[in-house]
């Protein structure tokens, strides 16, 4: 053992930008899953529109205001969520977080909006039980702000982190991957709105 | 307190059922108590249970396999012999029982063997194919080894604790909703695949990176070995099927759940969307089974034959045409259900297309042999048995796909064993081929060959014995899944089939006797040059068993075959000048606690005991949390250590590698 020397390897300063471009890469397959999903969530619901067993359609349930609020929150929260990634690569811990905090405020009413609309929908008699086109909304609906919700714990959790350790490349590849699931997320909102709410209203 | 669960939950209302389990969960208890008695607890946990290592977690995956395997098949056994006894009878099952042994059969098969089988060999053999040290994602590799684990656990659950589902593996609504199965059956059903395709989900991921971002350096893609061929192109099905199995199960738990209405009778509900969201991942997932499969032939024939692959090039397209296809011929499964004839014949058109690249892998690999020097040895038999069965599989295959002649066939025995002649000698016999041709690979010594060849028989002639008298059932209208019958020609063929049904009792019984003698001549069948079969690929140049590192220097790759090349160069030899560290992932019992957590989440929201669930979905929750903020979650072995254990590689691969 005479030439074992501890010396890193070739390539091996490199490993953990390696392993950073390996999770993004994987994260973006994950999205393509669910994506998948929503898709099919999205074409059960296109299927059932009319399925509404006389019981409410969407001309009834949906208002305009409600709807235009949620996206309007979902769309700043990107946007502060696109500052809170300019503050990460310019190294600017505390402006990071409170551009994060911004987007989970934004994000949070979403889901109160989202909840409102749920719980009054479900007391006029229009739950997810009421007929096959109330089961596949609350479903693609639900789902989404699930995720929504998944996100803002997430959004939580690297905010602790930023302001515990500070920002090192791990810490800013994970705020990175969840940047592109808070922007995912808009973007299934827009189909959404586009699909679900806007030919109910129209 | 406890839901739904009380004690009659438990089978005292047959004693079939009350054997199927003690015979459970004796076996469960059995094993717990050996370990102790041998006192190897903490080995298993250091060493295997919370291993991140990929060829652990394989040995572990294909473990999982076999030891469904035996029950899968204890339930095929039992419909055998009701169904070769129950003319004008009731036979020795009850209907209800009867019908939720056909549903875990399938399910068990489908799910709990090939699945893992597949992903245990991926383990195994793709990272070493393509010179990586590791896959790219190795918790969650473990994290989907316990999630498979756990799904398989509630089904075995199922046997002792309530009944399973009585639906079929499809889960078919309006059936399997609460309304018709107000019984937990189902929800075990749901669970178990849910939480198991999780999984698989994180599985495809998994490979599909490591695939494209761990090659070796100068291993361009028409470079990889044509099984990593097939694992990316299943990864690829995995990811893009898997998502629509989870969404067809999902929404028929909030139906039987929350009382919604996607497929039930009425309220707006629709049973014909389920199906199209089942099969949507039902077809691909027949080449998710077969294409691992189709790698692993290409493999054995070519080393077996002593020759490259004949039109390797080919062969990648011809997989890459089946993973586009199979994503677009869904609705063959369900011509009769009326979706109308434009409908009908549009798929009827696309179906049969995949005999297209298929026939082109038989003849690549038939010419692969022609003027090779064949070697008869277990893996190439199983080889062979698939290609002269696959064959007739693939002919009734596209006879089912003829709309007109689907109506007479569909649902009928004829069905049963076309599917059974794709899985059987499609998928099993691709898996046992690999079993036994990269079992030195894992272990370091050979499986025995006497018992080997008799397993194979014994496999290949109960096959025939139990699916061709299916075949003419299906002509004289014999429907599947039948308790009972009152046609009297139908009898001798199903004695015939019980009796094929022996045979591979027989072929289970000698790949276990192998196993076992296998391990007592290990010294004998041991190879130590790590290159038993005079291998072309890259697997074969780290030692047998691999060290943890696989690679103490990542190879150069120019050209197919890289193995071959570097021993045809005279460098296979070589040692490197000096060696480096080397950064593995550390152990994590994370994946564990993840997948343990994740069965009494399941269990709990089967029998809805909401608190536990509660408390199940919190452990999850911290078992993934424990894992996400660890960046440093690897250990290094000193270049000293590497060199030592290089050293130790007492035999230099050349010595047996000059080829013959």
């Amino acid at each position: 053992m005479t030439d074992a020397v501890i010396t890193p390897g070739p390539g091996e300063e490199t490993e953990a930008e390696r392993a950073i471009d390996e999770k993004a890469y994987g994260f973006w397959v994950y999205l393509i899953s669910d994506s998948i999903i929503f898709a099919l969530l999205l074409a059960t619901f296109v299927v059932m529109s009319h399925n509404t067993a006389d019981g409410p359609g969407g001309h009834t349930l949906f208002r305009l205001p409600q709807t235009f609020a949620q996206t309007m929150l979902l769309l700043a929260s990107s946007t502060t969520f696109g500052f809170a990634s300019v503050a990460i690569a310019a190294g600017q811990r505390w402006r990071t977080l409170s551009w994060l905090s911004v987007t989970f405020l934004l994000g949070f009413a979403f889901v109160i909006v989202e909840i409102s609309e749920f719980y009054r929908m479900a007391v006029a008699g229009a739950g997810p039980w009421r007929s096959g086109f109330l089961s596949a909304f609350f479903t693609l609906v639900g789902t989404h702000g699930t995720q929504v919700s998944v996100g803002l714990v997430w959004i939580v959790l690297l905010g602790c982190e930023v302001a515990l350790r500070g920002l090192n490349p791990f810490v800013a590849s994970r705020l990175s991957r969840l940047g592109l699931f808070w922007h995912f997320l808009d973007i299934v909102w827009i189909g959404i709105f586009s699909v679900v709410y806007l030919p109910g209203i129209l | 307190m406890l839901g739904k669960l009380t004690i009659d939950a438990l089978p005292f209302y047959s004693e079939i059922a009350m054997g199927g389990a003690l015979i459970t969960v004796l076996g469960a208890l059995g094993v717990v108590a050996l370990i102790t008695w041998l006192g190897r607890w903490r080995y298993l946990w250091t060493e295997w249970l919370t291993s991140l290592d990929h060829k652990k977690i394989g040995i572990l995956y294909v473990t999982l396999a076999l030891i469904m395997l035996v029950r899968g098949f204890i339930d095929a056994m039992m419909m055998r012999t009701q169904q070769a006894i129950a003319l004008d009878s009731h036979g020795y099952l009850p209907a209800d029982h009867f019908d939720q042994i056909f549903t875990s059969h399938a399910t068990i098969m489908v799910f709990f063997v090939a699945m893992p089988f597949l992903v245990g060999l991926f383990n195994v053999v793709v990272p070493q194919q393509i010179g990586a040290r590791d896959v790219a994602f190795p918790f969650m590799n473990s994290a989907s080894l316990w999630l498979t684990t756990s799904g398989a656990a509630l089904v075995m659950t199922s046997l002792v604790i309530g009944k399973f589902s009585t639906a079929g593996w499809s889960a078919y609504p309006p059936h399997s909703e609460a309304q018709f199965s107000p019984g937990v059956g189902v929800d075990y059903w749901i669970w178990a695949i849910l939480v198991s395709g999780v999984g698989s989900m994180l599985t495809g991921i998994n490979f599909l990176v490591t695939v494209v971002k761990r090659r070796a350096p100068g291993m361009r893609l028409m470079m990889m070995p044509l099984f990593t061929w097939t694992a990316l192109c299943t990864s690829i099905l995995m990811v893009f099927a898997f998502p629509a199995l989870t969404v067809a199960a999902a929404l028929l738990g909030l139906d039987r759940y929350l009382g919604m209405h996607f497929f039930t009778d009425g309220d707006g509900g629709n049973a014909t969307n389920y199906i199209s969201l089942f099969w949507i991942w039902g077809h691909p997932e027949v080449y998710i089974l077969l294409l691992p499969a189709f790698g692993v032939y290409s493999e054995v024939v070519a080393t077996f034959s002593g020759k490259r692959l004949f039109g390797y090039e080919s062969l990648v397209y011809a997989t890459a045409v089946i993973t586009v296809l199979s994503l677009s011929v869904w609705l063959h499964h369900f011509f009769t259900m009326g979706a109308g004839a434009d409908v009908n014949a549009f798929f009827g058109r696309v179906a049969p297309l995949i005999a297209l690249p298929t026939g082109v892998m038989i003849f690549d690999w038939l010419f692969t042999m022609y003027r090779g020097r064949v070697q008869f040895s277990v893996p190439m038999l199983f080889a062979l048995g698939f290609i002269v069965t696959f064959v007739i599989g693939g002919m009734t295959g596209v006879l089912l796909a003829v709309a007109p002649v689907d109506y007479l066939m569909h649902n009928t025995t004829f069905l049963v064993a076309h599917f059974h002649n794709m899985m059987i000698p499609g998928a099993l016999f691709g898996y046992f081929a690999g079993y036994q041709y990269w079992f030195p690979k894992a272990f370091g010594f050979r499986l025995e060959e006497k018992w080997g060849r008799r397993a194979f028989w014994a496999w290949i002639v109960g096959f025939y014995l139990a699916f061709m008298p299916l075949y003419i059932l299906g002509f004289m209208g014999m429907p599947e899944r039948l308790e009972r019958y009152y046609v009297a020609s139908w009898q001798p063929y199903l004695i015939v089939a019980e009796f094929g049904a022996l045979f591979i009792v027989c072929g289970i019984t000698f790949l276990a006797i192998q196993l076992a003698v296998s391990i007592r001549d290990r010294a004998a069948l041991a190879v130590s040059t790590g290159d038993p079969w005079n291998g072309r690929t890259l697997e074969w140049a780290t030692a047998s068993p691999p060290a943890a590192y696989n690679f103490a220097v990542v190879p150069h790759v120019h050209g197919i075959d890289a193995w071959w090349a570097m021993k045809q160069a005279g460098t296979a030899a070589h040692r490197p000048a000096r060696f480096h560290d080397v950064i593995l992932p550390d152990d994590s019992s994370a994946g564990v606690a993840l997948g343990a957590t994740s069965f009494v989440f399941a269990f709990a929201m089967i029998w809805q005991i909401w608190w536990l669930a509660a408390v199940g979905g919190l452990g999850m929750f911290a078992a993934v949390l424990s894992q996400t903020f660890r960046d440093h979650a690897e250990y290094r072995i000193a270049a000293s250590e590497v060199e030592a254990i290089e050293r130790r590689r007492t035999v230099p691969p050349l010595a047996s590698a000059v080829p013959t």
